[in-house]
Parts: C-alpha cells; structure tokens; sequence
C-alpha cells in the first residue's frame, strides 16, 4: 500500500485515500464542438502509455477532496512528484528515472541476484 | 394538522466499548457543509464568531461550535446546539456555500485509552499525538466506510459518518474498541 | 510399553525425556494434550514439537509424495516436516500447524496429517516403493494418455491426494482482529541483534515497535548458552532487555508476531498470534491480530536458518538439525535421544554435541565431512572425549520410524563402511542468512564468495539489516551493528541520538565452515534418496534430473521439481537445491541465481487476513431512515448496491407476483407511497450553478425559474448516457440535482473532476446531500389529498404548484422540500425532509394512504409504472453505448447549446450512422408472455446459426395495468422498425413479438397533470 504526499494536505497519506483518475495535462479543448473527429480521437481516446515516467491525475477522495497531479514511474510504481492542479508539468531530472536504487518490479527481478 | 414529526436518530439504542474504550452516539448536532474562497473566510469567520482554520487538519472551536479544516475551500461546522448556521453563513453576506447536512451526518464518541487503537482497526492514519494533536481533523476511511475524524481530547475522538454507514461505523469501532481491551 | 504406566511416569516430569535441572519451563506447570487421540503431558511453554520429543515421540507425519515416516527436524518456524492439525473444536480447527511452532496448552487436540489409516501403518506408503514412477516432473508426463483418463481417472485421485491437511467443515468461530501502526522504527526479530538495535532506537525517544516470532525473546539464544552479554547469559540478557523495552512508553514489543510480508515505503504486514497458547482463551479476545505498521525505518534483524545435511536416507524421524537440539535441550529441557550422532560441516554443530555430553547424553561420534574442523572445537571435542571423525560422510541410514543406526565412510574413500547405533543424529551443513524480508522489500542480494551465502546487497527502502541475517556472526561485531543500526534509524527518523549504547558480549567458540549441495555419497553417481526439501519429498538427483531434462533456470527447475515450494517455501532446501544446480549445470552459484523471496515469510491464516471483515462488517450494508418502518409493514427488501430497498409489500397469502400486481393497481386507481430516499442527490450552490449544470448536462438550465424541476441528462465526454435525474431550482444560485440511487458516488465524481479541473473558474460548489434528505414519494390520483392536510407553506393547488414545481416549506411541521414531479406518470409529490423526521413523517403519510386504502409500493412496482409510460432506468435501459438519440431522449438536448460534456462525442460518426441501436417497446404476439430481460432479438427465427441479433431485451414485466406484458428493448434501427414482427429465440420456443413505441399506458399524458 502506497504512501502518497498530497499538496494540498502537505502530507504524505495512505493510499486507501486516493483515487487514480488517468492521464495528466490533456486539456479539454476550448472549442470542443468544433473539433475534428481526428483532434477528438486524440483528446479523449489516445494515451501513450509509457514505461517509465508519466504524469498522472489523481484525486484525494477520502481526504480533501481536491483532484492533483503526479509525475510517477510506471516501472517501481514509485510516485516522484505530486503537485497541484493547474500547475506547469515539473521537470525531473532524467537521473531520478535511470536511478540504481529505483527499485524494479519482481519480474524484472526474478531470478537475479549479484 | 398531524402531531409535529420528532427525530429518529440513526444510532438510537447504540452503545458499546470494551475495558479501555467508550463508545457513545454523540448528541443531534447543527451541521454546516462550508465552502468558500479565501477572501471569504474572514467574514465568514466574523459572522460564524469562530476562526475558519486554514491549514490542513487543524480546527477551531468556540463555545458550542467547532469548525473542522476539511479541504482548501471546504469545512465541516458543527455546532452542538439547534442553530441555523446556514442563516448566520448567508448574513456573512460574502460568496460561499452553505448546505445543511445536519441530519446526513452522525456521530459516535470514542474515548479512553484505547480510543486511537480502536479508530486504527480501520484508519490508516497515524494517531500518535504527534502526527495528529488535540484538535485535529482529517476526512479519512475506517474500513470501507469514510468518515471524519476529530480529536477532541487527548483520548476522546468524535467519528463523523453518514447516517446510513453509521451500523458498520459503529460496528466496527465496536470490533476495535473490543480489541484494543487485549 | 503400558501405557498406564508410561503416562503415570511422564506426568512427573512432562515427558519422560525432560532432564532435570534443564532448560528453562517449570515443572510444576503441566499441560495434557492428545496426540492421535493419545493423551500426553507437556510443560506450559513446550510446543508440541518439544513435549512430543518430551514423551519420545519422534514420528509426526508422512511425507507429501512418497509418505515416508517423518520427525521433527528443527525448532523454528522453518519446520518442514511436523505439519500437524490443532484442533478445539469442529470450528476451531486449523490444519497444517507447524509443531514446532505451536505452543501446547491444556485441552489441545493435535492429529497427524497425510496417513491413512494410522501414522505407523499408512497405505500411501506404497509409493515410496514406487518412487521410480514418481521421478521429478512425473506429473507432467505420466497423465498424458489416454486422454479421457486425465478427466476421469487421474484428476480426481490427484485432487484426492493433493494438499496436506483437513479443511474444517464449519464455519471459524475465533475472532480476528486488524490494526494499523505507525513507528519511527520497526525491528524485525528480538534476538541480540534486533534487541540491541531496539534498545539503541528506543533510547532517543523513537517511537519503536520490536516483533519476534517466538513467545519470548532471544533468538538464537534459545539454542547459545556459550554466548554472555554485559556479563549476563545471553538468554537472561535477552529477557532483562525486553523488560526495560516493554517497560518504555515508546516501545511497543509484540511477541509471537511474525513480520510476514515487506511492501512498498516500509509497510510491513505483521501476523500475531495472540491466543493460540492459551488453554481457554477470553471469549472477546482475537485469535489473531493483523497489524499493518508503516514505519519510517525498518530494521532486519530475523537471523539465520541452519541447514541440514544432504545424504541417503537423512529423512528419518530422529534426524534433526543441531541447533534444534540445542534449543529441546537447553531450552526445553529436552532430550532428543540417549546416543545421538552428529553429522556436519560446520563447527556449530560441536557446540550442541557438547551440550548434549554434558547432559549425560552419549555422543558415539561426530561425523565431520571436512578434513579441518574449527581447532577451538576440535580441541574441547578431545577434551570431552568426544570421538571426531574428520573426513568421513553418513552416508545412510537404518531404522523403520526412527533412525537406529548410521553407515559412516571415509570421504576419500577405500575404507568399508562402519556402522554406528544411535537414537537420533543431528547435522548441520551451515547457516543460511535470512534475507527473506530484505528480498521481500525489493532488496537485491549479492553472492558473497568467501561464505559462499547471500547477503543484503542493494537497498531499495529505507532499512537496514544486522546481525546473522546480515552476515555477521561474531557477537561483538552483531552489538556493535545492531546499535549502530538502531541509533541511525531513530536518527533518520528525526531522532537525534541520546547516549550510546555500548554492550559488551563474548562467545563460546568462532565458527568456522559449511558446504551446499549433496554431500559425499549422494553425488551424481550415487542413486540414492538424499532429500533436500523435505516438506516436497525433493531429493538431490531430482534436481539433476530437472538439469538433464533442459531445465536451465532455477525458476524451471524450481517449478519442475517443486522445490522449495511447499508451505515452508525452502528454507532450509532452496540453497541446496541452487548448489546442486550450479554444480550440474557448471555454474557459478550467483550465475544461476536465487529465486524471488514472496510474503508471507510463513503460512497465515485467512482469518488474520479478514480480520473484522466479516458477517456485518464485510460491507457496510445501507440502511434508509424509514427502513424500520417498512420492515415492520412487512416489506422484502432487494439490494441495490450497499442500499436495502423495500423491494414490494406482500400482504397476507400474497406471494410477489400478486403483490406487486396490487400495488401498481392502487397507485394508478388511488395512490402509493414510495421510499425514494437512496437517490443521489447533489447541492449546486453558487452564482456559476447554472452554468456549470449546463456543461455537465445536455439540457439548459438558464430558462429553468426557481421553483421549478426539470428531467436532465447527463453524458460522458465520449457522448453515451451517464446518468439522469430531475433538478430542481430552488433560487437563482442553489440547485437540488438528484441522481439515480447506483450514480450517486461517480455523478459527484464526475461533477467535482469537471468543475475542479475544466471550469475552476465557476464560482459554484458541490455537497452530497444524498442522506441529509428522506424522501417520499406519493403517487396517484389521490396523492394531493394525502399531504395536503400535513403541508403547511406551500399552495399545493395544480394552478400554483403544476407537474415539475418544487417549493420549500413544512410537512407535519418540519422543514420539506416539496417537489411535484412523477416517476409513474400519475399525479405525484416527492417530500423531501431532514433525514432524522423521515420515520414520523412517513408514519403520518402512511396513515392518511391507508384511510383511503392506498398503500406503499416497492421497487419492483416502481420499475413496472415507469415502464409502463416508458420512462428509462440508466444502467438497466442503457449500458454506456446509448445516446440521447438512441434512447429517444433528443428532446433533452438543448439544440442552441455551444458546450456541454459530450457534445462533441455524439456527434462522432459512429454515433450519428443510421441502424444504430435503439431503445423502443415491444409487445409480445402472445399478451401473456412475459420475455426474459437479456433475451436477444432476431429478424429471420429460421436463419441458419450464428444468426443475426438485433438487440436484446432492456426491461420486461406484466403489466397488471395494461393487462398483458410489456417490454422495453435495444433493436438495430429500431425506431424505423415500428409495428415490424421481431422473434426472440428461447430454448423451447420462439416468441414473436411486435415493436413498439415505448408508452404503454396513458400514450396522451394526462394523468400525470390530473
């Protein structure tokens, strides 16, 4: 069970609080009923999904309420950065993803040792 | 004209605890759901004549009224006496909203030794005095119910839940309150 | 032997092998327990490991494949063999125990497990005479043919063969119990290395939680009397530390708690076993207690495992390893045997022989494989006058169930074999760290050659290992790590350090040694069976075997041979089996690799896993304020999500089907009163809520005048149907938005995640008032001259309050808000009041319904009015692939409106193309068939299969109204399909139906405005 640090509560909280509610920094187009098929395709249907770093939305449900943002690493699961809504995708350092000590998944594990 | 309807409290009846934990429904309350920007509060504050707190999980109490820190915009006002704080909020005369939600919600007392133990058969937060002093308050889940957690007291908590969660609120509390005797 | 008189003489002692004057229970405290329906008596603090050894009883239990006789092999949580069934009632029973965990108490029933009929004669023991047949991987190849023998003949005696224990038939009546916990530091195992760090932690004031697995304290120093600690034996050092600890307000010290599994930012799961020793137990207390401890730091402190000797026939009840016998004797005052032999590899081994010898207990040899033991031990064997076999092997052994003799021979061979009686032997080959919890927390282990064990390597949380399961063997060495540990951890958790601590400690002897793999005599030349894992019945030769089959990874021969995947998961077999690989395969031991260490550390029951999460506590179950009331007018309830709904009101000799009939003939021919109380409803408060509510659903709002209601609907962004609600106006900047009962949660979801990041900049706010309101619903004819008498406030006249009003005012004198709306196409209120008043107020209604002999209708009626006018139920009607057009809901999409929440999505090509599904009635040929919800539709009944579906069928009931079925269904292009005849294929028949439009009654709308 994760700890997740929640900007608006400053301070870090169960997991069992939370709600993941998908990709971060898609806006929703201003003229959205002008919009092509194609730019609709790409608003509401199309993600990346990455390994490694992405920026997500999530929601304190059980806690304040308030929805934020976090830049997360989809390999450890490791949450990097949490941040409020509305606020500029924060740079990180491409070390914080490449990083040793960033732990790896049991499968990527299995059978290794060193 | 029908004889005037009386109140039915959700947890009529309840009581329950162990060795080191009391459990008791706390009285009918006045409840306010409170949301307001920050160039509100003040008024709001003066017109409640209770200090809207503004850091997270922290409250403020006056007399009978207590104001808990539930979001950035967002408090639970508890007043213990009958009062239409939706009336005082609206004579603030400032932008904000207020929703009575004095019958949505209920509330059990936990008190004693055992109180935090009890809560933490279901609440993953840290109840140590430290992490969460006399007075604090945080919208969080006990077990699969969520509530709202007020420190009252050293060893006393008010669980604020919502009418129709409060049998397994209460339920629970009971299984924690009768593990935390051992 | 007589039993009379071997029981009368056990008594006196708790076992006729307990030694006086040695170990650590007291005498005087006894505890009877059966065994096999044989009563015995141990000493309160025994497990049924040490009293059974206690009364001379080796022999627990048979093997998983083969079904050889096995003992007890070790006192720890390890035990691979004495798996046993603990039981205190026909409820309370668990099987698969470990003996040498469970404490005995008085009264216990304990069974031996895997024998049939009896534990010295068991027929399954046929296939270790078999055992050619039953080679590793036998099962993957030997079912294979015939094919129809998998399924009848071979499945089910493996499923009646497989697993080890008996499951209880009836229900656990134990209670269990669950908590969470935080500390600055936790210390995994209370032994001089976790006990010196706790102490070191707990001295600055950190918040320290210190768990061991074991009813006391001390570790390995149950077993090491040779070790002193500030001038004190280790094991009273270790009893006076957990006093002052326990004693500490920071500290809080769990005994027979076992940190079983390691997640994610140090969340660690811990399994205490709070009343398994205890001969009557309070009725209130929890059998077991979950704790989930997040801690700032951990600390590992859980030692190491000794491992057995791999050779011919080491399985025998009577072989165990030689620390096991340390801790029956120096701890239980136990006796293994009266002439033990010793076989290892490692000196540690020596230091229980000699302990043995000095309890009187003869020691024929000690059987060393290597050619230089340690000279320390050497030494003090020679002094004793212990005779030591260097470079020699065990190399089989004899005796039916128990061990009677060893062959031993010179490693270098030549030499014919010597036979040597004993009663029991001990081995060691060496001590496996337990990194266990530091694999679980994402750790990496490294190979460290020189030891030739896997040690912490790279950290991946926030913790540190100490003592033996670190490495560190010397005791000097563990103090100083552990307080060092200890005093960082407090630091790291904001804890600046108090005064050092500084112990000193001294040690018997320094061990030297240790070996993996087979030893002499049971190499690959050898067909002999040498187990490794005893628990799997996995010997040596099945790991070659698994290589010489193409095995190359340790997970292939892990799963090939079982391995180490038993209930004690390998902890003394798994490196045993890695060396025999490596060496098979021509590998380094780190260049196979270790397989993944996974929670739980050891087996934990699912109650301790369930916890408080049972019976009522399960779920919350959600009950409306008037649900008392309803129970007591005799209403079934039906579960809609969490929430208990009055389901239909059967009355004397009715069964459902005529009550329901009854109840949607009194609404439309008087009127009925309905609990609506489980329908979201949202606050919208705020100069912006207009606004907002026209982005989130299709209709407008601006034209909406306070004291009025409209239907609304509301889409996801993709543009399907997401919920639906009437929405009520109170004032120019308050809305009451009602949601169905199952939307509730997600539309304010769905509401706050739009208003919170699209349009932040409205300046409206959300509350869920869904339970500050009971709600009742009255409809019919008659509905206004119910309430009429109990309203006050409000001019409830069809002129000033008209269909969709909504006003505020009182109803038996409490605050209501009143709306005018219909779910059944009658004339009809629902009222609103402040939950707590919901009982009295539907008491009043009630009353006033009946005198006209109106009633209370279910849901069950609910869903046949409103299907009757052709009303839609989101979820039921719709499924999430439904627009407003599909659903012939156009009419509530406001056709001016530049933005709402799915406008651009239902215009998508595929939702705007023609032959779309589409909701529309149907009315079966035959009025009295009633069709199946679900059932699909099809144009041409004869078409060849698979046939063409159309669609299916959304809602179908009788309509007692209309005196025939109804049925509502999605139809490809089933609005231009009116009138058309469509068949519903069934099992036994093929029912013809014609499309409809979907009002069935009332088509002209009058009622509702009556």
């Amino acid at each position: 069970m994760l700890l997740i640090h929640c900007p608006y509560c400053e301070e870090q909280r169960s997991e069992l609080e939370f709600r993941a509610v998908g990709d971060a920094h898609i806006a929703r187009p201003e003229n959205i009923a002008a919009i092509s098929d194609a730019e609709f395709e790409e608003y509401f249907f199309l993600r990346d999904n990455p390994k490694g770093l992405i920026f997500e939305r999530w929601r304190h449900i059980s806690g304040c309420g308030r929805f934020f943002n976090a830049a997360r690493d989809t390999v450890s699961d490791r949450f990097l950065k949490t941040y409020k809504a509305g606020e500029p995708k924060p740079s990180l350092p491409i070390a914080a993803m490449t990083d040793e000590t960033v732990v790896e998944t049991y499968e990527a594990t299995e059978g290794r040792a060193e | 004209m029908a004889d005037l309807a009386t109140r039915t409290l959700p947890l009529r009846g309840f009581h329950g605890g162990s060795a080191t934990v009391r459990l008791t429904p706390a009285a009918p309350a006045s409840r306010l759901s409170l949301r307001a920007k920050p160039d509100a509060v003040g008024a709001l504050a003066t017109a409640l004549q209770l200090s809207l707190p503004t850091r997270p999980k922290t409250s403020a109490t006056s007399g009978t009224r207590h104001a808990l820190w539930l979001g950035p915009d967002e408090w639970l006002v508890i007043d213990e006496t009958e009062t239409d704080l939706v009336g005082i909020a609206a004579s603030a005369g400032v932008l904000q909203s207020a929703t009575d939600i004095s019958h949505r919600n209920t509330a059990i007392l936990v008190e004693g030794q055992g109180a935090s133990a009890a809560i933490n058969a279901g609440c993953p937060q840290d109840l140590s005095l430290k992490a969460f002093p006399v007075g604090a308050c945080s919208r969080t889940v006990f077990g699969k119910a969520e509530v709202v957690l007020y420190r009252t007291g050293e060893t006393a908590f008010r669980v604020e839940c919502w009418r129709s969660f409060a049998p397994y609120v209460s339920g629970l509390l009971a299984a924690g309150a009768q593990d935390a005797g051992h | 032997m007589s039993g009379a008189n071997r029981t009368a003489k056990a008594d006196s002692m708790g076992g006729a092998n307990r030694i006086a004057g040695k170990g650590r229970l007291t005498p005087a405290r006894t505890a009877r327990f059966t065994f096999d329906g044989r009563t015995y008596q141990g000493l309160q603090g025994d497990t049924v490991a040490s009293a059974l050894i206690a009364n001379g009883v080796h022999l627990v239990g048979r093997s998983f494949k083969y079904h050889r006789p096995r003992g007890i092999v070790s006192a720890g949580p390890e035990e691979p063999n004495a798996l046993i069934d603990v039981m205190r009632d026909n409820a309370r029973r668990q099987p698969n125990v470990r003996a040498t965990v469970q404490e005995v108490f008085d009264g216990m029933t304990v069974a031996s497990q895997n024998r049939y009929p009896s534990l010295t004669f068991d027929v399954g023991g046929i296939n270790n005479i078999l055992a050619p047949f039953f080679a590793a991987g036998f099962y993957y190849k030997t079912f294979m043919w015939p094919k129809q023998a998998w399924k009848n003949i071979y499945e089910p005696r493996i499923r009646a063969a497989a697993g080890l224990g008996v499951s209880p038939t009836e229900e656990d009546t134990d209670e269990y119990a669950s908590r969470y916990a935080h500390c600055d530091v936790l210390v995994m195992g209370a032994g001089v290395a976790g006990l010196t760090a706790a102490l070191a932690a707990a001295a600055t004031g950190a918040r320290v939680i210190l768990c061991d697995e074991q009813p006391e304290v001390g570790g390995a120093l149950h077993h090491d009397t040779g070790v002193t600690i500030d001038g004190q034996s280790g094991y009273a050092w270790a009893q006076n530390a957990a006093r002052r600890l326990a004693a500490m307000d920071n500290v809080t010290l769990l005994t027979r708690t076992t940190a079983f599994g390691y997640y994610a930012q140090n969340f660690v799961a811990l399994a205490e076993r709070v009343t398994d020793h205890v001969s009557r137990p309070a009725r209130t207390a929890p059998r077991e207690r979950l704790w989930q401890v997040r801690a700032k730091r951990v600390v590992i402190a859980t030692g190491a495992i000794e491992r057995h000797m791999v050779f011919a026939n080491n399985d025998r009840p009577g072989v165990m390893l030689a620390s096991a016998a340390r801790t029956y004797l120096n701890h239980f005052g136990v006796a293994i045997g009266r002439k033990v032999g010793v076989y290892t590899a490692h000196d540690s081994a020596y230091e229980a022989a000699f302990d043995l010898h000095r309890a009187g207990i003869a020691i024929p040899a000690i059987v060393d494989s290597r050619e230089q033991p340690g000279a320390a031990v050497l030494a003090e064997a020679q002094s004793l006058g212990i005779e030591v076999l260097t470079g020699h092997a065990v190399t089989d052994t004899k005796g039916k169930l128990r061990v009677s003799s060893i062959s031993v021979r010179r490693v270098s061979g030549g030499s014919s074999a010597r036979s040597i009686s004993v009663d029991a032997l001990i081995t060691s080959s060496g001590w496996t760290p337990s990194v266990h919890m530091f694999s679980q927390s994402r750790g990496k282990v490294a190979f460290d050659a020189e030891t030739q064990r896997f040690l912490p390597g790279i950290y991946a949380q926030d913790c540190v290992s100490v003592g033996a399961c670190n490495g560190t063997t010397d005791i000097a060495a563990t103090l100083g790590e552990a307080a060092d540990a200890g005093e960082l951890a407090a630091q790291a958790a904001g804890f600046p350090g108090g005064t050092r601590l500084a112990l000193t400690g001294t040690q018997a002897f320094a061990w030297t040694g240790g070996m993996a793999g087979a030893a002499y005599g049971a190499g690959p030349e050898d067909d002999v069976k040498a187990f490794i894992d005893f628990q799997n019945d996995v010997c040596a030769k099945d790991i070659r075997l698994a290589v010489r089959e193409g095995m190359h990874s340790i997970e292939h021969i892990k799963r090939f041979t079982t391995n180490g995947m038993a209930t004690d998961q390998g902890k003394l077999s798994n490196i045993h089996g890695l060396a025999i690989a490596a060496e098979t395969l021509g590998r380094g031991i780190p260049e196979v690799g270790l397989t993944t260490f996974r929670a739980p550390y050891t087996p934990v029951t699912f109650g301790t896993l369930i916890g408080h999460s049972r019976g009522d506590l399960f779920d919350p179950t959600r009950k409306t304020a008037m649900h008392q009331a309803e129970e007591a007018m005799g209403a079934a309830f039906e579960d809609v999500g969490q929430w208990k709904r009055a389901w239909y009101y059967p009355r004397a000799g009715e069964d459902m089907h005529a009550a329901v009939n009854r109840e949607c003939r009194t609404v439309r021919e008087t009127v009925g009163m309905f609990d609506a109380s489980t329908l979201g409803k949202i606050e919208v408060v705020g100069p912006d809520a207009a606004a907002f509510l026209n982005l989130i659903y299709t209709n407008s709002w601006d034209t909406l005048k306070p004291g009025r209601c409209r239907y609304g609907i509301m889409l996801r962004e993709d543009g399907f149907i997401y919920d639906d609600g009437v929405v009520g106006r109170m004032s120019e900047d308050r809305f009451h938005v009602t949601t169905t009962t199952g939307g509730a949660a997600r539309v304010m979801h769905h509401m706050e995640d739009y208003l919170q990041t699209e349009f932040p900049h409205l300046n409206v706010w959300l509350t869920s008032a869904t339970e500050q309101w009971a709600v009742i619903a009255l409809q019919g004819p008659k509905a206004r001259e119910i309430i009429a008498p109990l309203v006050e406030g409000i001019d409830i006249s069809n002129e000033a309050f008209p269909h969709m009003s909504v006003a505020e005012g009182r109803i038996c004198g409490v605050p209501t808000r009143l709306f005018r709306m219909s779910f059944t196409g009658e004339l009809g209120f629902e009222v609103n009041v402040p939950a707590d008043f919901g009982p009295d107020v539907w008491n009043a209604i009630r009353e006033r319904v009946e005198a006209v002999d109106g009633c209370a209708y279910g849901t069950e009626t609910m869903h046949i009015l409103r299907a009757e006018k052709g009303y839609i139920i989101v979820g039921q009607d719709t499924d999430g692939t439904l627009t407003p057009d599909d659903a012939s809901l156009s009419w509530a999409v406001g056709k001016k409106k530049t933005d709402f929440v799915g406008i651009r999505g239902m215009k998508r090509p595929d939702l705007v193309r023609e032959g779309r599904k589409q909701l529309v009635g149907l009315l079966t040929k035959d009025p009295n068939m009633v069709l199946e919800e679900g059932a699909q539709i099809v144009a041409d009944p004869n078409q060849p299969k698979p046939m063409t579906m159309l669609g299916h069928v959304t809602s179908s009931y009788w309509s007692e109204n209309c005196g025939r079925s109804i049925a509502m269904a999605v139809v490809a292009g089933g609005k231009a399909r009116l009138g058309q005849t469509l068949y519903v294929p069934m099992a036994d028949r093929t029912i013809a139906v014609e499309v409809s439009d979907m009002v069935f009654f009332d088509k002209e709308g009058g009622r509702i405005h009556g």
